[in-house]
């Protein structure tokens, strides 16, 4: 296997008073898509933002393209190649869908051909180019959100829970697009609930309970074994 | 029985009682141990602003609310009593109905302020109340005809607490009224603060510091939290106006400068910080040390100052009127390097 | 290839009549303000004036304000020591212009533009580096704790202002403005200064210069967007720390030069000037929105215009009438006129 564009040794982080992060070890390998399962409150989220910086790690190592990043701050990591789409979206909506591209282009203009793009795996936000960004629906803002993440070019995406009450229809949108990032050689670290999207889109697979990595591997493996499935999550992920 | 009479909240330091048992005796027999005008006049104003720096850690330290409202407060109680005195003639009647009536205006208008202030931002609550403290200032000035204005009001009290009322001779000092009044100062002060003790280290004291810590928490635990923060707020503002009260009686004079004015509220903030907020006990040693140092710390500027008359810039630095640069310079320093205040050092010291 | 989503062709609801007046009613104030106001002072000359010098007022606090509405909104910051550089910038811009009266005592327009330029750039400079340095000894260390925010802020405020008194002594001190800012001009019977209708055109130039760099630069952008979800900005790259410090430093000089422009305004400057303002401005910053440039540009004119003309109407009611304002715009909207949308 290549060298991984992501290691975390041993990272603990806190929140107030609450230990969430109990020693996370996660390997994520260059150019795939790696997909981080688990239980609703086992810390997943906490994971990626403690990667991109949101939460500082108590302690442990953090190490992106060899380099360690475990006290840089934010806009450094993200200068570094780490694109950020949370959970809640980062919307800012009282900006226009252009102002929110604009902004995601931190280095300078938008990329024409990276627009064209865009503009094709998701035509609303050409549609509400001028609009408010706060008057787009759940789905639309969805798009915004990742497709700011796509302005540019990027390593490693940390994506968290981006089908979460999506329609059927934007959700094979949403994977479409994801697939077509990895072509391009970047490598993501996708925190997702639906089972089948990440059984679609995951080569590799990471479990957390607890504040830890309790299970790591290839997807395929995951995907084949019920039993597995039900040990680790709590049941078995089919029946969603 | 003692513990009792302190609700249960000891100093828990040996040099913090040692303090207060010595601030106490020394207040207690002031006029026998510092006779003279001065020092009584000192002692007394260090009894009254105890009362009105606590009832303020009532809301800062223990509820954290930040107001700037406080001096508003003290000024009702005292112009309650100025305005009952001057309309009713002299006499314990007047001095009863005026400290009465400023109490009741304290707590509707902080109940009034409180409600009010809940609909919007907590943030907003700490401006809103500077906005009002000085709009109701500047209304104090402008409405001479009721309140005498920038001037003041100048009144009688009962012949019993003047001067001119004497007893006797006690240890070689002579008693007359004046040794009286400070004695009704003193006690109702003893007696206030021993009730704020109370008020903090009951039930409704400890849900407040629960809801200091987290309020989210709190409202989620069930407390209504708008309930206990207006609650608080209006019994800091009637303590904050009974202390009104007996500076009205005590100086026979009240006026915008000697009750409202922001110099009073910076004043109390510095006390509360530096003699450490949410102890109780910092606002006596606060008060302590403030008014020492106001009275004779500018004395002492005065000679520094003089004493280095030819340097550039150091005289204005000494300069007796610039005393109030030292202390924000000491309650900057203590925001930072002593939250808790010199009874928190004192207590985590032991 | 990815698959495109379902053709979407949405209808935007349009927006009812009630919705649309209430987005524009916050800026319907001012102008019905001037109306209220023209129809309880009767006098036409006596209202000229009098809302010249309201607008006047209003443009000042708005310059003074602007730069606190936008530092609490970036960075949640309250900074009670706000007034602190309306005082300096006061005293710095006076001493200058003091300093340069053989330019200020002569007929020449040239010369005395240029003399107050020169005070107004003194005085931002000055106020713009104080600012630099209290975000760095004052501020950071208490980042996220309001309550410790509020007392360390209102400590360097007091510390500033003795260390005026130090400085420049403790007494007022009187200026007169530059002859050709001198007097009146006359319209419609009524005697406007020149020196106001001045202040009224500057302050509405700065206001559509600050909203031009908010929205459309890049910079602005950023700050627009800081104000609304600042960790997501950081995520994408940009170090917000610094954006922060820039605009607390503008801030400050902005402040600055509204102690300037009032110090004109007034002919007199004392140490305590900036904490008297402080609580105008503190009411135009809530009744506009925290984080809000236009929201408090229209609260500014607002509080301008009413503070002049119950100051004629019933003098004694000045200061309350303000407080009445803000009670019921609060009533009305317990955010602000135009509160910032925050993303948490």
């Amino acid at each position: 296997m290549s060298d991984p564009i992501l290691e975390l040794s041993g990272i603990h982080t806190d929140i107030a008073q609450y230990h969430i992060l109990q020693g996370v070890d996660l390997t994520v390998p260059r150019g795939g898509v790696t997909m981080l399962l688990g239980r609703n409150g086992v810390g997943k989220t906490t994971t990626l933002r403690t990667i991109i910086g949101h939460w500082q790690a108590k302690s442990g190592s953090l190490r992106f393209n060899g380099a360690e990043i475990t006290t840089m701050p934010t806009p450094a990591r993200a200068r570094a190649g780490i694109g950020f789409v949370p959970e809640d979206m980062g919307i800012f909506s009282d900006l226009t869908v252009e102002e929110n591209m604009i902004l995601a282009a931190a280095s300078g203009p938008l990329n024409p051909a990276r627009m064209q793009w865009i503009f094709e795996a998701f035509p609303p936000l050409k549609t509400f180019w001028r609009s408010e960004a706060g008057n787009l629906s759940g789905g639309q803002k969805q798009m915004l959100s990742i497709a700011r993440a796509m302005a540019e070019e990027r390593q490693l995406y940390l994506i968290d829970e981006p089908t979460k009450g999506l329609a059927p229809a934007i959700i094979s949108t949403m994977a479409g697009a994801l697939r077509d990032l990895k072509a391009k050689g970047a490598s993501i670290l996708l925190v997702e609930q639906n089972f089948a999207v990440a059984k679609a889109l995951g080569d590799t697979a990471a479990v957390m309970d607890d504040g830890r990595i309790v299970w790591a591997g290839e997807m395929a493996e995951l995907a084949s074994d019920a039993d597995l499935q039900e040990r680790l999550m709590g049941l078995s992920m089919e029946a969603h | 029985m003692l513990t009792n009479l302190l609700s249960g909240d000891r100093p828990r330091s040996l040099i913090l009682t040692i303090l207060l048992l010595a601030i106490l005796a020394a207040l207690a027999l002031a006029p026998f141990l510092f006779p003279g005008v001065r020092s009584l006049e000192t002692a007394a104003r260090i009894c009254i602003f105890i009362v009105l720096v606590a009832s303020y850690d009532l809301l800062l330290g223990y509820s954290g609310i930040v107001s700037f409202a406080h001096t508003m407060f003290f000024g009702l109680g005292a112009y309650g009593v100025a305005l009952a005195s001057t309309h009713m003639g002299r006499g314990f009647d007047a001095l009863i109905v005026g400290t009465i009536s400023g109490a009741v205006a304290a707590a509707i208008l902080a109940l009034l302020i409180g409600l009010f202030s809940l609909r919007v931002r907590a943030i907003f609550f700490a401006m809103i109340t500077l906005a009002v403290a000085s709009a109701m200032a500047v209304l104090v000035s402008q409405l001479s005809g009721l309140t005498g204005g920038e001037d003041g009001l100048n009144y009688s009290i009962p012949r019993e607490l003047t001067p001119a009322f004497k007893l006797g001779k006690l240890f070689g000092i002579s008693v007359t009224g004046k040794i009286l009044n400070y004695y009704l100062v003193f006690f109702a002060s003893l007696a206030l603060f021993l009730l704020l003790l109370r008020i903090v280290n009951s039930p409704f004291g400890r849900v407040l510091k629960a809801i200091r810590e987290n309020d989210f928490r709190a409202e989620a635990i069930g407390y209504r939290v708008v309930l206990y923060r207006t609650l608080a707020t209006c019994l800091s503002a009637a303590v904050a106006a009974l202390a009104g009260s007996l500076f009205a009686i005590w100086l026979r004079y009240v006026g915008p400068a000697t009750t409202l004015s922001f110099e009073i509220m910076l004043d109390i903030l510095l006390m509360v910080v530096i003699g450490g907020m949410g102890t109780m006990y910092g606002a006596v040693i606060g008060t302590t040390i403030f008014v020492l140092a106001q009275n004779y710390l500018q004395n002492l500027m005065g000679v520094a100052a003089s004493a280095t008359e030819g340097l550039p810039l150091i005289p204005q630095l000494l300069d007796p009127d610039r005393w109030l640069l030292w202390l924000g310079v000491l309650f900057i320093l203590s925001v930072y390097f002593f939250p808790t205040g010199i009874v928190g050092r004192l207590r985590a010291e032991d | 290839m990815t698959t495109a989503a379902p053709d979407h062709a949405p209808k935007y609801a349009q927006l009812s009549l009630p919705d649309r007046i209430a987005k524009v009613m916050p800026l319907l104030l001012v102008p019905l303000l001037v109306i209220f106001g023209f129809l309880s002072i009767g006098s036409t000359s006596s209202w000229l004036t009098l809302t010249v010098s309201g607008l006047a007022m209003g443009m000042m606090i708005f310059i003074m304000a602007s730069g606190l509405t936008l530092v609490f909104g970036l960075m949640d910051v309250i900074n009670f020591g706000h007034g602190a550089f309306i005082s300096v910038g006061a005293y710095v811009g006076i001493s200058a212009l003091l300093a340069l009266e053989s330019w200020t005592g002569v007929p020449s327009l040239l010369l005395n533009v240029a003399a107050v330029l020169a005070a107004v750039i003194a005085a931002m400079c000055v106020t713009g580096a104080l600012g630099w340095g209290f975000e760095r000894v004052i501020v950071r260390p208490v980042y996220g704790a309001h309550l410790k925010q509020i007392l360390v802020t209102v400590g360097g405020l007091i510390v500033i202002e003795q260390l005026i008194q130090v400085v420049w002594g403790p007494d007022e001190i009187f200026l007169t403005r530059p002859e050709m800012l001198k007097g009146a001009v006359t319209f419609a019977g009524a005697a406007i200064e020149k020196y106001r209708l001045l202040a009224v055109v500057f302050g509405l130039v700065l206001f559509v210069a600050m909203r031009l760099v908010l929205k459309r630069t890049k910079i602005g952008l950023i700050v627009r967007a800081g104000v609304q979800n600042g960790e997501m900005v950081e995520a994408l790259g940009y170090r917000l720390r610094l954006v922060f410090i820039g605009v607390f430093v503008a801030g400050s000089a902005l402040a600055g030069l509204g102690g300037v422009m009032w110090g004109l305004y007034q002919e007199v400057i004392t140490a305590g000037m900036g904490e008297e303002m402080m609580i105008l401005v503190f009411i135009v910053v809530i009744i506009g929105g925290l984080g809000s440039v236009e929201g408090a540009f229209i609260g500014a004119l607002l509080v301008g215009l009413l503070q002049n003309y119950v100051a004629f109407l019933e003098p004694k009611l000045a200061l309350i009438s303000n407080i009445a304002l803000m009670t019921a715009i609060l009533m009305w909207r317990p955010q602000g006129m135009m509160p910032v949308v925050k993303a948490k």
